[in-house]
């Protein structure tokens, strides 16, 4: 009846992971209560758990982001603290066995749920409004891509406290992860979690393809699309590309572990090294598809604090679709220890040093942007210069792993560690907050306090290089990745070092949620009424902010780069939209009908997704002849818009106009 | 301003002090054989022409945004600047010209320093067919006809040709003071040369994740002359029992720290039969 699921699931034993999920248990229960009891359950669903609006959904997407981020980084702790008292003879506090755990979730939230969410939450809030349009161009699907992200969230989740995670590092390298060395559920929830979410995330991948590809403002060419929607397209070009690869492995791994298949066993002509290599072939890309939206909000933030132009916006287009292509050509980077001849090595070496190019083409053309600007010196600007700093140093350490040789004595080791920490810290995570810090009056309609923002930062900065920079020594030292104790104790002091810095680091997160209450807490003196409060360049900033369901009362006729600057420039007065001066009767506006889509289908697939871990077979079946049904139905469905009531446009449009 | 200055000057200092204590211990950059001594120096050069365009855009990123505050009177505004040709060939010359040098050397070295090409030395190699077990290492010397697990005993200024496989899940075998890592992987065999110039003890891991015992895979190197080498040989074979299928059998459960030991005699077909059948001895269950 139960499939493998018995009271026995539940690590008893373990006070760690049972205390951590008591503790989320009675904060979720909390909150469900808190909703129940102010009656907001009706507006929850209607406004934002149905709600098929990008904004809102990118909003949905950072906040999932962000409470993952604690999750991935509680993980973290746990880690730096072992390893700075497992030092000689003793072992430290957390068994092989749980420590294994911590580190393949860690690697698989912070990847899957913390950047790769936090990501398409921003592309998902502000490419559309970037763009000049009214939504993106498949809404409701839009929803069914973010719920699954959630879907997958909460399996990981539901590892700690039925069960266990996967013990075999973040992407599960076979054997170890095939059932004869991995028998327990553990990898089960890995690859089912991530075939979950890794769908949505296809989706998404699809939906924003086709929205930045079909749907621009009239007059907006490709020429003249902002740099944020081309690292957009890009990211999500490499998304289509990648993900099915994903998928597929996972699938090949799936049949291995559930119906004695042998694509990747040692015996009976399975061969792990294919895993290996397709594994990369997503893997390479997929940090390309984080890091390149990055790129982009980096781009935003300079040129808009510089009050300039982005220097050089073609060569940043091509240099960032060259990055787009050859981050499918670097994949066997990853193992040059597998014993390939010195020609095929040298070939992916080259290769992997030659997206350093276009990289570093971005990192002058940002400095020639800087260059005669006048630079205000906003928190998003402090993430982009700290950024700037630490992400050169990352890129010089990848390009020297890149080297076959240098590689053999670096693979795998902290040095590895630390780099990979230095790229997705310094690039990914500062660029998402400094997105974060930029779009957040947009969504909200007021800023963010600047001093809790700015101390944010340093913690962060000198958080990063206090943990990090010791692991780089580390590594030259030959301490390995994934060890749980070492015998060395002259590794301990610096081991010290990096546990202090991720507790400066843990600082740095208390200052954002510290930033993020005070703000709302004294919103109404941080008020922006204009809609623009960084004198922004592009169009996101010509709206009102927040800006109304359907984004532009009439969509901006665009006819360069920095289009709403232009229009500043020209004297026009910021209005939601070029909106038209003179009082016409507003155009007939639709916008998409909220959808419970997304919510069931999530819903289901995590009934099947938990179903299929425990072997609960009558269960499995239910959940995927539920979602097959709502998708069914739906389809049916054909009233899938609402028109905004004239009405409602013209109040919007004068209580907008009449904003100082 | 003042404060930030006084950041990056601690973060130098910080950074000398760390590199002093990466070049004291016993790592990659402390080299005592000519593979890792080959190494080092690529990891060195190849470190000083990237830092030579580095630090330079380091030190212009915090100047030009310092120079070009907002409220700095001196600093020449020009808003509308956005293109100018021949900075773009330059931004595009700087990154291609090092990646057109490092290209070289990567090139090069990945030839030079091959894991398969042998080594050039006047005593012929040492054959050391090695096995990844969980969680130990066990080396075969098949013209010796001996075994060790978990301590590797080699004559320094010799030249020591590695076989390697897995008895199971993957490895990476490793000895950071001699260089180049390899993979084990069950069904199939890759090799590795190595040398160790000095005499001396190094310590060898895998670099590879492989299940709960991983971190205690760890086994050491002695590097002795020639004579105490020939000593060991003699020493081997007169104590401690043979490495048959039985043994081997034993040797293929999860065990985790075990203490160096060795064997008497073992079949020179050993290493091939293990190569042969894959995945023959998967890990017992446990939860």
């Amino acid at each position: 009846m139960f499939g493998k699921l018995s009271l026995a699931a539940i690590p008893w034993d373990q006070p760690i992971p049972l205390i951590t999920s008591a503790v989320i248990i009675v904060l979720l229960a909390a909150i469900l209560a808190l909703v129940t009891y102010k009656g907001w359950w009706s507006y929850l669903w209607r406004e934002w758990l149905t709600s098929t609006d990008h904004k809102r959904i990118g909003v949905m997407y950072v906040l999932l982001a962000l409470v993952m981020l604690i999750r991935g980084f509680s993980d973290a702790i746990m880690m730096r603290s072992q390893l700075a008292v497992a030092a000689g003879t003793a072992a430290g506090y957390l068994p092989p066995e749980h420590y294994n755990q911590i580190f393949s979730a860690h690697g698989t939230i912070m990847i899957f749920f913390v950047a790769m969410t936090f990501v398409i939450g921003l592309m998902n809030f502000a490419v559309p409004l970037q763009l000049g349009v009214r939504d993106v161009a498949f809404p409701v699907l839009n929803s069914v891509s973010f719920w699954l992200t959630a879907a997958g969230v909460l399996l990981v989740n539901v590892s700690l406290v039925i069960g266990e995670f996967a013990r075999t590092g973040w992407l599960a390298y076979p054997p170890l992860s095939e059932i004869a060395y991995s028998p327990g559920v553990g990898v089960d929830y890995y690859l089912w979690s991530l075939q979950i979410s890794g769908l949505g995330t296809l989706l998404a991948g699809i939906n924003f393809t086709t929205t930045i590809l079909k749907l621009r403002a009239p007059g907006m060419s490709y020429s003249r699309m902002p740099i944020f929607c081309w690292t957009a397209l890009a990211s999500n070009l490499l998304i289509v590309a990648a993900f099915p690869i994903l998928t597929a492995t996972f699938a090949m791994l799936l049949l291995d572990r559930y119906l004695g298949f042998h694509f990747f066993t040692n015996d009976a002509g399975g061969n792990p090294m294919m895993y290996i290599n397709l594994i990369w072939a997503w893997g390479h890309p997929e940090v390309y598809i984080l890091i390149l939206p990055a790129f982009g909000v980096f781009s935003e933030v300079i040129a808009t604090f510089s009050g300039k132009p982005l220097f050089g916006h073609r060569s940043m287009v091509i240099a960032t679709m060259a990055i787009c292509m050859l981050s499918f050509m670097v994949w066997l980077h990853h193992f040059f220890t597998m014993g390939a001849g010195a020609n095929v090595n040298a070939f992916f070496g080259i290769m992997t040093m030659i997206i350093a190019v276009p990289t570093g083409v971005k990192v002058f053309n940002w400095l020639f942007t800087l260059y005669w600007g006048e630079v205000r010196f906003t928190s998003p600007v402090y993430w982009s210069l700290g950024f700037m700093v630490t992400f050169v140093i990352g890129g010089m350490t990848g390009v020297l792993l890149a080297i076959p040789p240098a590689d053999f004595v670096l693979h795998n080791s902290l040095f590895l560690v630390a780099h990979f920490h230095n790229v997705i810290i310094g690039g990914v995570v500062f660029g998402a907050m400094a997105g974060y810090t930029y779009w957040f009056p947009k969504a909200f309609g007021f800023t963010l306090d600047e001093r809790l923002g700015k101390a944010s930062f340093w913690c962060w900065f000198i958080g990063f290089y206090l943990a990090f920079m010791p692991l780089y020594v580390l590594g030259l030292m030959g301490a390995t990745r994934r060890m749980q104790h070492y015998s060395d104790t002259s590794w301990q002091p610096l081991m010290w070092v990096a546990f202090a810095g991720a507790l400066v680091i843990l600082t740095g997160m208390a200052f954002t949620v510290a930033q993020l209450v005070y703000s709302i807490k004294t919103r109404d003196r941080r008020r922006d009424r204009t809609g623009d409060p960084w004198n922004g360049r592009t169009l996101e900033w010509s709206t009102a902010s927040p800006p109304p369901p359907w984004n532009f009362t009439v969509l901006p006729q665009v006819s360069g780069i920095d289009e709403f600057w232009s229009m500043k420039r020209a004297g026009k007065k910021a209005t939601s939209g070029a909106a038209p001066q003179s009082p016409q009767p507003p155009p007939s506006i639709h916008v998409p009908r909220p959808s419970s889509l997304g919510f069931l289908t999530a819903f289901c697939a995590v009934i099947f997704g938990f179903a299929s871990i425990w072997h609960i077979w009558w269960l499995a079946i239910l959940g995927l002849v539920g979602a097959i049904a709502v998708t069914l139905k739906h389809s049916w469905q054909l009233n899938t818009e609402v028109q905004v009531s004239p009405q409602e446009v013209a109040e919007f449009e004068t209580r907008h106009r009449a904003a100082p | 301003m003042r404060l930030s200055i006084k950041a990056c000057a601690a973060l130098v200092l910080s950074q000398s002090i760390l590199f002093e204590c990466a070049c004291s211990s016993s790592g990659v950059l402390d080299p005592h054989g000519p593979i890792g001594g080959a190494e080092r120096t690529i990891l060195f050069n190849a470190t000083v022409i990237m830092l030579a365009v580095v630090v330079p855009v380091i030190l212009a990123t915090g100047l030009f945004a310092w120079w070009f505050r907002a409220g700095n009177r001196k600093a020449r505004r020009e808003p509308e600047w956005e293109y100018a040709g021949r900075i773009e060939f330059v931004v595009w010359a700087i990154p291609a010209l090092v990646v057109l040098f490092l290209g070289g050397i990567c090139w090069i070295s990945s030839h030079d320093l091959d894991p398969r090409t042998r080594l050039h030395a006047a005593a012929a190699p040492i054959e050391v067919e090695v096995v990844s077990l969980d969680w130990k290492w066990l080396f075969i010397y098949p013209n010796l006809g001996i075994a060790s697990v978990n301590r590797l005993v080699a004559p320094a200024g010799t030249p020591l040709h590695f076989r390697l496989t897995s008895a199971g899940v993957m490895n990476s075998f490793f000895i950071p003071q001699l260089g180049s890592q390899i993979y084990t992987m069950a069904g199939m065999a890759t090799e590795l040369n190595l040398q160790a110039d000095d005499p001396g003890t190094y310590a060898g891991l895998s670099a590879q994740f492989s299940g709960d015992g991983f971190s205690d895979m760890r086994f050491e190197v002695a590097a002795v002359s020639p004579q105490a080498f020939a000593q060991w040989i003699d020493e081997t074979r007169a104590h401690g029992g043979s490495l048959g299928a039985q043994e081997y059998a034993e040797l293929t459960r999860p065990t985790r720290k075990d203490a160096p030991r060795t064997f008497a005699a073992v079949s020179p077909k050993l290493f091939d039969a293990i190569l042969g059948t894959p995945g023959a001895a998967p890990r017992e269950i446990s939860k």
